[in-house]
């Protein structure tokens, strides 16, 4: 049971710029993550395309552990902005 | 228990809020590489350092430090840290820095400005007056001071006349060529890298003959967000040095974990070693473009390999 904030998105902020929904969870991103962060990006985007913002913030370690190398970047066939949209995750944590 | 977050980054981000960069040190520290060098104030075009070369022992020796805090009690008195920090500068107790350290990455960046004037370029230092370019807090996502101190970058090199920019390392590329014109309305400096610079003033002599072989590590920030993965190539081989590529290179380089360094100290450890161990595959003899890359690798390398600053390569032929 996950309880569910529909307006997490813009409260995230940025939600333009945030293209988490051009992923079409193909993995590579958790593939070739130099730290091998499975979980980012592509989990931790559906939690807040899906609104589900305690996942997001109980994984806050993982946000700030990301090298924003652009490794996965590089290799996304749908071209998300990874790096940007960690970054944003980033602000919303330190906002709150 | 790991370092706390929202503490470590509240005080690198108090730091360039109240002081004006992550990690404060004096202006004559700051300023100490140009001494001799009768670099001209100012002008239209300047070499900005972005302080980075001169953060990086402070940066080292701040990075013991936390690695001693890291996963012990001590990690509870972060956030009376921060307090106490808005007040004193605490940084100031906690880096200090290795002379030997201080006189090899100053050294550095006098290579690359004979590097520059070798080539025929004109510029001038802006010498106390250069700020930090804020990349840290930037990647850390502390976007409120970090658009503060950007537009404060800036007015400084608009009062300047400034107009062109040749940077020294990769972020502070990134910092001033990308990331700055998406905040600042009308803005209008031209900046390159002076790797850039030098390459396109290469004369078409081809590679010189001879020298050693060198493994080459990519800094993501040049390679990925910058594009920059040819000039030093160039340079390299014009020098004499027979660049070898590593098993992930160019485009597809592999962090050297230093971007993780400020916050969870043994995780960037560890993946320098993952790439110290790729680089040695190929070469015992490295050349990096960035000074976290550098510090970092070298750190999990120890004795075991020889790594050095491409600005060390290329000055070998420069007259002193």
């Amino acid at each position: 049971m996950v309880q569910v904030n529909p307006g997490f998105i813009d409260q995230v902020g940025q939600a333009k710029t945030f293209n988490a929904a051009a992923c079409m969870n193909c993995g590579v991103c958790s593939a070739v993550c130099p730290m091998g962060i499975e979980l980012l990006p592509r989990k931790l985007f559906r939690y807040v395309l899906l609104g589900v913002e305690d996942k997001v913030r109980e994984n806050s370690a993982t946000i700030y552990s990301c090298l924003l190398c652009k490794m996965c970047e590089v290799n996304c066939p749908a071209g998300v902005h990874i790096a940007e949209n960690v970054r944003t995750l980033r602000y919303y944590l330190y906002k709150k | 228990m790991p370092l706390p977050t929202g503490d470590t980054i509240g005080i690198l981000a108090d730091n360039l809020r109240l002081r004006k960069s992550v990690l404060p040190i004096p202006a004559g520290v700051a300023t100490r590489w140009s001494r001799g060098l009768n670099l001209p104030r100012g002008g239209e075009t300047v070499l900005y350092t972005g302080m980075m070369y001169q953060l990086i022992p402070y940066i080292a020796a701040m990075s013991k430090a936390q690695g001693k805090v890291e996963d012990s009690p001590l990690a509870n008195f972060v956030r009376l840290g921060r307090m106490i920090n808005k007040v004193v500068n605490i940084s100031g107790f906690m880096a200090r820095p290795a002379r030997d350290m201080q006189v090899r990455y100053d050294g550095m960046l006098v290579g690359i400005a004979r590097l520059l004037e070798q080539a025929g370029v004109e510029f001038g230092y802006l010498y106390e007056e250069e700020l930090y370019s804020g990349a840290l807090v930037y990647d850390l996502g502390v976007d409120d001071v970090f658009a503060q101190h950007a537009r404060e970058v800036y007015q400084t090199f608009r009062k300047k006349g400034v107009k062109n920019v040749i940077t020294v390392d990769p972020h502070t590329t990134n910092m001033l060529r990308s990331v700055y014109p998406q905040l600042i309305e009308g803005y209008d400096l031209q900046v390159r890298s002076y790797l850039e610079v030098l390459a396109e003033r290469l004369p078409a002599t081809g590679p010189a003959p001879g020298g050693a072989d060198v493994v080459i590590h990519d800094s993501c920030v040049y390679a990925r967000y910058e594009n920059i993965i040819e000039p030093q190539r160039k340079l390299l081989a014009a020098a004499g040095i027979k660049v070898k590529e590593p098993r992930d290179s160019g485009k597809f380089t592999l962090c050297c974990g230093g971007p993780a360094e400020s916050l969870f100290p043994k995780k960037a450890l560890e993946r320098a070693a993952i790439r110290v161990a790729q680089l040695q595959a190929v070469s015992r003899q490295g050349v990096t473009m960035c000074p976290i890359c550098l510090v970092n690798l070298q750190k999990a390398a120890g004795p075991d390999m020889n790594l050095r600053d491409i600005s060390e390569y290329l000055t070998q032929g420069v007259r002193p």
